[in-house]
């Protein structure tokens, strides 16, 4: 029995998606920037593909999404976009994703604080607003914690005190969870990834609403309207379109499935190991995370043993080595840095069963007991 | 799987590729993992993210699962810290020392048995000896580590801190193998490390800053004078937290005459002393912090002061060690460690 619970750090390729994508590779479709058949009918992928992603975001034309090679790419591409075209100041949050952190401080950017729970604090936002500030970007759902940022209280300190900035958002983590057109509406650019939504890695978007101006980062053919150049992963933003396509019938059921199987794991978890503190507020967040922190053991060694069962999860940011570091959110959470050495996020995704849920239970209060045993090890 | 299961501490370096190769061969369940010590600048050591990539395909070519582990923080707390406070006191560390006995033989072996491994393997160019007991209450076989069969690679040295607990635990597999032989192993299986460079001196001293950009990043390096006998200056040096006793070269002396050894260090005065290497000469060393494998020894002992220096002849009584001839002076913070017949019986700190 095994139990994959790291969606969050990429989910299974869905079958519409693995669909989507066959049927590019097996008609062996041409360049979509060419000028002959073959090349018009990648074309019409192409922009079949927007429309469904301009459909998914709301409130942006199909000529506005941005296809990028991943949400890394999308979140450099608005904030040094907007920057290298307009100047000024770009401000973010400390619990950003890395994606977004650190083009804003290698700008001088400003980072401001959090509060316990893991959203924004805004007095500490507020006080990083004025008019130098061109570009502010706030998650809509954190990688780690899991926590829904809502963002109308974010658009309207920016619209009263930084008139100049425009309102970024990294909606990677949110796609499979929250109705991006309604929950992002207050953003200007939102990102996207295909592979946290059952879709291919390698393939993302940033949605560019209300005419935003952007320097691109990558130049040479003048795809996507000059602002990204490089041919087009036909089969991978055809993939990327089905699986977000696929994701509102489904998501009312998906919700209400994986929610109830995250609080089973949580309430299991923190009723089967003493000394367990769960991270933010479980009403704030997406259905698919569970995340807590384990006193007096490390994540290092509980992964260890969880992958020894065939429990894959995860624990804060890998380094390129893959060595485990600490975690920037937790830290910007204000966790004490002995507890967050014992967190662990379990991810969920529509493909979670009840079994794996089981199997999670049963191998992991074991292994936090037996580290805890051998103290700290 | 045949035998205990085994955690590898894999540097990425050709020793302990082979060292796991062989494990694997005995048909055991190995494990690799590298130790991620050392976050700050690195050209030579074994915490960089090329000698990890290293480390896991050789791990991937071997079919064994491979992990990092991130002890930063000990490696901070048990090496890097007391290196620097080492030279603010005036004393010459040895960090690869201290690294064995705090992070390869205590926090990875707690970590190992944690995880369920009773026995941990590295690739030291040591050998683990074992003999009977010499007690008569307790019949388990008595082990010791000997000298590795290559003797410009013997790395025993570095591991005299280990008790018989640690020893019990703890295999190495190429110990016995010359390190033409080790390389030529890894060649043999394919192994992508067979003729990468041995590792040089300190992993996290780089090649172009040295010791004085790390330290001077740290602490306040102090210029000095250097005096010889009669108290007369005879040159300066930029930081005298970087001379050790012994030492001959960057002095900045006036040249021509006998060569001269720094003879003494006083940090409160920032002065340097220097001699003849007869002023040097020392009839005795006395240890502290000393450890023994298997109980204190007394009598006559071969004593080596540095990792891969002569042992000499000398007698151990208490914590003295009285050379059999005259012996050039120890800096303080060394490590001497005691042997007979090619096997180590403990050791200590020079004071």
């Amino acid at each position: 029995m095994a139990a994959y619970l790291d969606n969050a750090a990429t989910t299974p390729l869905g079958d519409p998606a693995r669909q989507a994508m066959a049927e590019v590779y097996d008609a062996r479709l041409g360049n979509p920037s060419g000028a002959h058949r073959l090349a018009r009918r990648a074309q019409q992928v192409l922009d079949e593909a927007r429309d469904v992603v301009a459909e998914a975001v709301g409130g942006v034309a199909p000529g506005d999404i941005v296809f990028t090679s991943g949400g890394t790419e999308a979140d450099n591409l608005a904030i040094a976009g907007v920057v290298d075209r307009v100047g000024g100041v770009a401000v973010c949050p400390a619990a950003e994703h890395h994606a977004v952190l650190h083009p804003v401080q290698q700008r001088q950017g400003r980072v401001v604080g959090h509060t316990a729970d893991g959203l924004v604090d805004l007095d500490s936002l507020t006080a990083a607003l004025d008019e130098h500030v061109t570009i502010v970007s706030v998650m809509a759902v954190n990688n780690e914690n899991g926590m829904i940022q809502p963002l109308e209280p974010i658009r309207e300190l920016i619209d009263r005190h930084a008139p100049n900035a425009v309102l970024h958002t990294d909606a990677v983590q949110a796609a499979p969870w929250l109705d991006l057109a309604d929950h992002t509406a207050p953003a200007d650019l939102v990102s996207l990834t295909g592979h946290k939504l059952h879709g291919p890695a390698g393939c993302g978007a940033l949605a560019v609403r209300n005419g935003v101006e952007l320097a691109p980062q990558l130049v040479g053919g003048g795809q996507e309207r000059g602002r990204r150049a490089g041919t087009h992963n036909v089969a991978g933003i055809a993939g990327l379109a089905a699986a977000l396509g696929a994701i509102p019938a489904a998501r009312p059921h998906t919700t209400d499935q994986v929610a109830a199987r995250r609080d089973r794991l949580a309430d299991g978890l923190l009723a089967a190991v003493p000394d367990t503190v769960e991270t933010g507020r479980r009403a704030g967040k997406i259905p698919g995370n569970c995340h807590l922190c384990f006193a007096g053991i490390e994540s290092e060694a509980l992964l260890f043993l969880l992958e020894a069962d065939e429990v894959y999860a995860s624990a804060a940011a890998s380094c390129s080595s893959g060595a485990q570091e600490p975690s920037h959110v937790l830290a910007a959470m204000g966790v004490d840095r002995r507890l967050a050495q014992g967190s662990l996020r379990l991810s969920l995704a529509a493909t979670t069963t009840a079994a794996e849920i089981e199997h999670c239970l049963t191998v992991l209060p074991p292994a936090v007991a037996r580290l805890r045993a051998h103290a700290i090890a | 799987m045949s035998g205990d299961p085994v955690m590898v501490a894999m540097s990425g370096g050709v020793d302990s590729s082979v060292a796991a190769a062989r494990l694997v061969a005995q048909g055991r369940h190995v494990v690799g993992v590298t130790l991620k010590l050392w976050g700050g600048a690195s050209d030579s050591g074994c915490c960089s993210v090329s000698d990890v990539d290293d480390a896991r395909r050789v791990a991937q070519q071997l079919g064994i699962d491979h992990h990092v582990f991130n002890f930063g923080d000990d490696f901070d707390r048990h090496v890097v810290t007391p290196y620097v406070e080492a030279h603010v006191d005036g004393r010459t560390p040895n960090p690869c020392i201290q690294c064995n006995r705090h992070l390869k033989f205590d926090r990875l072996l707690r970590r190992a048995r944690a995880l369920g491994f009773e026995r941990i393997a590295t690739g030291h160019h040591a050998r683990i000896v074992e003999g009977p007991s010499d007690h008569e209450s307790d019949r388990r076989p008595m082990r010791h580590i000997g000298r590795g069969a290559d003797p410009a690679k013997d790395q025993s040295y570095v591991l005299y801190m280990l008790d018989q607990a640690q020893l019990a635990c703890l295999e190495l597999p190429i110990g016995h193998l010359a390190k033409d032989e080790v390389r030529a192993e890894a060649a043999r299986l394919g192994l992508r490390t067979a003729h990468k460079p041995d590792s040089q001196d300190v992993c996290f001293i780089t090649a172009t800053g040295g010791r004085s950009a790390f330290l001077g990043e740290r602490v306040e390096l102090t210029p000095g004078r250097v005096v010889d006998g009669t108290g007369a200056e005879v040159g300066r040096v930029d930081a005298v937290q970087l001379v050790t006793i012994g030492q001959r070269k960057g002095l900045r002396t006036a040249g021509g005459g006998a060569a001269r050894y720094v003879t003494s260090v006083d940090l409160a005065t920032s002065t340097i002393t220097v001699g003849s290497r007869r002023d040097l000469l020392d009839d005795h060393t006395t240890l502290h912090e000393l450890q023994w494998a298997h109980g204190p020894v007394t009598g006559p002992v071969t004593a080596q002061v540095s990792a891969h220096g002569r042992a000499d002849h000398a007698h151990i009584t208490g914590d003295r060690v009285r050379w059999d001839e005259p012996h050039q002076r120890v800096a303080p913070g060394q490590s001497v460690v005691l042997y007979r017949d090619d096997v180590v019986l403990g050791g200590g700190i020079a004071a």
